[in-house]
């Protein structure tokens, strides 16, 4: 019954693509669109032109602002809602450093808490229609995974000396496959920031291209339109959980990094 | 198709035919802004933010163990309170059973003392009746006596004889003694 149902309805929205398409939307899909970087000061995108990645960075500014600042503004011993939120992300934080990297941990925690913000609040930004999503961009995740790779890079062997290259020489294998791992263990330590940074463009730039092509659909499909709309909204649903997910996943692999920086033995 | 379309949208103005990711005409200006929003978040963050929230919540933590602290004293003061309370009823309790007691033995005193009494005065009261009882005894053998020697005399005199007081008095007594 219900394939059925399927069946029919995806029929008519085939026939009513023939029937009911306005004339001249065809299937003029441009998902990629959206990702357009765009100057409002030059022709061109120089350095220092404020573009629309300037104004979404900036209001990704305010709203960390808006939430960590003028949240917890009143200090209240029993906290209103933002200062509720603006704790909430505190903790989730502070413990997620604590538990994954450990005590030592907790003096990279405003580092970390930086990430973090910035990307859950560049990501839910991107969410609203027509805004533009700085973190869908493969500049701005790389130079995000540039800088834990170094920092930890650098701490590591700040931290540990040449003990740090413990980590590519797994102690507990036989010590003939040792070699080998070290060479796997180096070559994965190097594609950490390529997966690290690609992981969050792509999840998020998918997402919401995703969006963009099921809205041609519902441009094209006319009467029939409700259907890719249906699907845009449960798309979206799924953004706004991925938006947390990819920011939340990138904070913890920076802790787990860090963890290996701080504690480099297998 | 797609390309066809979107290139004729979009006219010649874009460079980038493809993903505008892959343009690296704007790394530049993506990075420089991203460096200045990521330092004005770490800034406002670390200078502000997070010390005044890791305070707002040292301040509650402070504040739920000094309550905490403050709910035991209470308690401890309900316990002595209570402790109190219960010495200070015992305390009543005891008194009450004296006090109960005391008049109970005040009353009892009395009451043997008014028993006393009155026994007193029933037995006088009783001598003095068995003593009028014992007059009208008497008075009524003495009056039996007269009656018999009188009526003994008027049946002699009946009888025609002649009376003779002295012995009927001792045939009377005679009869009268069993």
């Amino acid at each position: 019954m219900g394939k059925l149902f399927f069946y029919v309805a995806l029929a008519l929205v085939l026939v009513s693509g023939v029937i009911f398409a306005p004339e001249h939307a065809g299937l003029a899909i441009h998902p990629m669109d959206q990702f357009e970087v765009s100057s409002y000061t030059s022709d061109n995108v120089s350095m220092f032109a404020i573009t629309n990645v300037t104004v979404w960075l900036a209001l990704a500014v305010a709203a960390v602002f808006a939430l960590m600042v003028m949240g917890s503004s009143r200090r209240a011993i029993v906290p209103g809602r933002a200062q509720s939120i603006a704790e909430l992300a505190y903790g989730f934080i502070y413990k997620m450093v604590e538990d994954v990297a450990g005590k030592d941990g907790v003096k990279f925690f405003p580092y970390i808490m930086t990430l973090f913000m910035f990307i859950l609040m560049a990501n839910f930004l991107g969410l609203i229609p027509g805004s533009f999503t700085t973190t869908s961009h493969i500049a701005v995740t790389a130079v995000l995974a540039a800088l834990v790779f170094f920092t930890v890079t650098i701490v590591g062997f700040v931290k540990n000396g040449a003990g740090f290259l413990g980590l590519f020489w797994v102690s507990s294998a036989p010590l003939a496959l040792r070699p080998i791992l070290a060479v796997i263990e180096l070559i994965s330590y190097f594609v950490r920031p390529v997966s690290h940074s690609i992981r969050l463009a792509g999840n998020v730039m998918a997402g919401h291209a995703v969006l963009k092509v099921f809205a041609g659909f519902a441009a094209a499909l006319g009467l029939f339109s409700f259907l890719p709309i249906f699907a845009i909204t449960a798309v979206y649903a799924l953004e706004v959980l991925v938006a947390f997910i990819q920011a939340y996943v990138f904070t913890i692999l920076t802790c787990v990094y860090l963890k290996d920086a701080l504690h480099p033995s297998h | 198709m797609a390309s066809n379309t979107q290139d004729a949208a979009h006219g010649a103005a874009e460079s980038a035919p493809g993903m505008p990711q892959l343009d690296f005409s704007t790394f530049g200006n993506q990075i420089f802004w991203l460096a200045v929003a990521l330092v004005a978040i770490y800034f406002i963050l670390s200078r502000v933010a997070l010390p005044r929230i890791a305070a707002v919540l040292a301040e509650r933590q402070g504040t739920i163990t000094n309550d905490l602290a403050a709910a035991e004293d209470l308690k401890a003061k309900a316990v002595e309170a209570e402790n109190a309370y219960n010495k200070a009823l015992a305390d009543a309790r005891a008194e009450a059973q004296r006090i109960a007691g005391e008049t109970r033995a005040e009353i009892q005193a009395d009451l043997n003392e008014a028993i006393a009494k009155a026994d007193e005065q029933i037995s006088a009261k009783a001598a003095e009746s068995e003593k009028a009882i014992a007059e009208i005894k008497a008075g009524a053998l003495e009056s039996v006596k007269e009656v018999a020697a009188d009526t003994a005399e008027a049946l002699v005199a009946a009888l025609g004889g002649k009376a003779d007081a002295k012995a009927i008095a001792a045939a009377v007594a005679e009869r009268t003694k069993g």
